[in-house]
């Protein structure tokens, strides 16, 4: 079901979280919520479920205004950080509450909870306790009482933040394809770049309240439209070049040194402040724009390495090369920035 | 549990001489209560049953029977207990997460009221009772017990409501529970351990209860056993000790029983509302 907020402003005593927000959820897409903590991602969502009140603005689902309708009839599915299994209850009975609140039969009730709980591969452990099941599975049984009842719309507030690694990229995997399977409408809170990326059809960036860009995860690491957007995505994160425009290129802060910009943007007037994001896979040995500098860092990360290079201003670079090169700490190296992928910002952190 | 640097022998010999005083005076008030000792002995030296004919035999003329006054304690602790609880665990709720208007000032008046010594308050009490006319009735000494042990109780269920985290509620209403349903089936059940410690706890208060039916139920068919006790000191001409130790063990017997039963309960009240 498609889900349109308009205008939607949200207020905690005098601080407005949300001021003036508005976002499409198309039918059936999976959207991320992605941003700093503090935000205003988790606002939104419990503001879409009804836990909170909107002070202003509207929300639809499909044509339907719900904005004054309370959590009990919206019929959205959650799971929560934490995700707020009963502890008194076992799973059956966990899974089985929004379908007893709803009064269903006794048969109709077990042919649902058997249903859901085949779907997210917990048939064996019906009869267990919260207490006794790990992380990743009570997730699973949070995934299955969300989604028991065919809710029109599953949100999800930081799903994965209380798994350890592995299990993490275990129920990435997981929870997209249940929600592919059921084909329904998810919105996913998280502060967390990858899963944004790896789990959703589209991320809406958030800072402040504001929605600062809506796009494909790809479009959005690729062209991201500012540079707090830019620094945001990418893991090992983009390195931030400081300095003042200078004919075609920029001047670097404390430099002689001039780097010429990407071909295909205009500059502003000289002077002004600018800066370019270097993202750590294009600045490697073989490209052709040169910058010399010291290693200052170096991080093994198995298959990669990560080098810090600080160019003789101060400013930093990162590379990330395959790891067996022997590039060592503290060694002089003279490697080359890729143009093209040189993404440059103006004065007030909007792209060129 | 002990470990093999920490000699343990020294400590419990401590202990048992320290304790020894008192664990004498517990032996010899049951063994009092089924001797008789010649005068100026220590040693008991005939076997009797005498000193418990209290609870077979027919009572004086102007004495309640002990089974009429044990039911009396009884129905006391009973519903000052049901009342207390029922009444705590809702206020606590309410004090704990619904948006009232002057939640701070009535905790705090909650608090005030509490820290008032009982003794302080029971002469207007009295005038009061007297005048609606419950003075010398059992409803009367309940409804004042109630009352003066409700904010103690409100407090521990409000501390007890508010470990159970939000997200619980949040998932119920989402489930499409009613705030009530919610409450009901998946709030309260966190707070077990907390009610139960509770109404053990009021019930062991109002049990061994004694100045408020001493005053505002003193004598007659709303006796209870600790007035009833009390009474047997002061009314006899030549007082029966052993007896009166007999009435002792008898009025103790439920406390210590239920002591044993439900002591981990116990402990959850004064370990500060976590759940173990």
């Amino acid at each position: 079901m498609r889900i349109s907020i308009e205008n939607f402003t949200k207020t905690f005593g005098d601080t407005t979280v949300i001021r003036d927000m508005s976002l499409e959820i198309e039918s059936g897409e999976m959207l991320a919520l992605l941003g700093p903590s503090g935000c205003g991602k988790s606002t939104t969502l419990f503001a879409i479920c009804g836990i909170h009140r909107m002070n202003g603005g509207r929300l639809l689902f499909g044509d339907a205004d719900v904005t004054r309708v309370s959590s009990q009839n919206r019929n959205v599915g959650v799971v929560f950080q934490n995700y707020a299994l009963y502890p008194h209850m076992n799973v059956f009975d966990n899974i089985a509450f929004p379908l007893k609140v709803r009064k269903d039969s006794r048969a109709e009730i077990d042919r649902q909870v058997q249903e859901i709980a085949e779907l997210v591969h917990i048939g064996e452990l019906l009869k267990r306790r919260p207490a006794q099941l790990s992380g990743g599975q009570q997730q699973r049984v949070a995934l299955a009482r969300a989604l028991v009842r065919k809710p029109d719309i599953l949100l999800l507030d930081e799903p994965l933040a209380n798994l350890d690694a592995k299990l993490r990229l275990e129920m990435r995997s997981e929870i997209r394809r249940i929600q592919l399977a059921t084909g329904i409408t998810a919105v996913l809170v998280t502060h967390d770049q990858v899963e944004a990326m790896s789990m959703c059809d589209r991320i809406a960036l958030m800072d402040e309240g504001r929605i600062v860009q809506l796009s494909a995860p790809r479009d959005m690491y690729d062209n991201p439209s500012t540079d707090f957007v830019a620094g945001f995505l990418g893991n090992p994160p983009i390195a931030f070049l400081e300095g003042s425009a200078d004919g075609d290129g920029l001047r670097l802060a404390n430099s002689g040194v001039t780097l010429p910009a990407p071909a295909d943007i205009t500059l502003p007037e000289g002077g002004a402040p600018m800066r370019f994001g270097i993202r750590p896979e294009f600045f490697q040995p073989e490209n052709e724009l040169k910058v010399e500098g010291r290693i200052s860092f170096v991080e093994t990360q198995g298959r990669e390495e990560l080098y810090d290079v600080t160019l003789e201003n101060g400013a930093v670079l990162r590379s990330i090369q395959s790891q067996g090169a022997g590039h060592r700490l503290g060694d002089k190296v003279t490697w080359g920035i890729a143009r093209d992928r040189i993404l440059a910002f103006g004065p007030d952190g909007s792209r060129l | 549990m002990m470990s093999s640097n920490f000699r343990s022998w020294p400590l419990f010999l401590l202990l048992a001489v320290l304790s020894l005083p008192l664990v004498t005076m517990y032996v010899y008030l049951f063994v009092d209560t089924i001797t008789d000792t010649t005068a100026g002995s220590l040693i008991p030296d005939r076997f009797t049953l005498h000193h418990w004919r209290f609870l077979w035999e027919e009572p004086e003329t102007g004495r309640v029977s002990i089974w009429t006054v044990t039911l009396n304690t009884f129905i006391f602790a009973t519903c000052t207990t049901l009342v207390n609880v029922t009444a705590s665990v809702t206020a606590g709720y309410a004090l704990s997460r619904l948006n009232m208007p002057f939640k701070r000032f009535f905790l705090g008046g909650i608090l005030t009221l509490h820290a008032f010594p009982t003794i302080t308050l029971i002469i207007s009490i009295f005038l009061i009772l007297q005048m609606i006319g419950l003075y010398n009735t059992l409803l009367g000494v309940i409804l004042v017990k109630t009352a003066l042990e409700l904010p103690l109780g409100i407090w521990i269920m409000k501390g007890f409501f508010d470990t159970v985290p939000w997200e619980i509620e949040m998932a119920g209403l989402q489930d499409g529970a009613s705030r009530f349903t919610v409450w009901r089936k998946l709030v309260v059940p966190q707070v077990q351990p907390g009610i139960a410690a509770l109404a053990v706890f009021i019930f062991l208060s109002a049990w061994s209860e004694f100045i408020i039916p001493q005053v505002l139920a003193p004598s007659g068919s709303a006796q209870v056993l600790s007035t009833y006790l009390s009474n047997l000191i002061f009314d006899d001409m030549k007082p029966d000790f052993n007896m009166f130790k007999s009435v002792g063990v008898f009025y103790a017997l439920p406390v210590i029983l239920i002591y044993l039963i439900f002591n981990r309960k116990l402990m959850n009240i004064y370990g500060g509302g976590t759940k173990g």
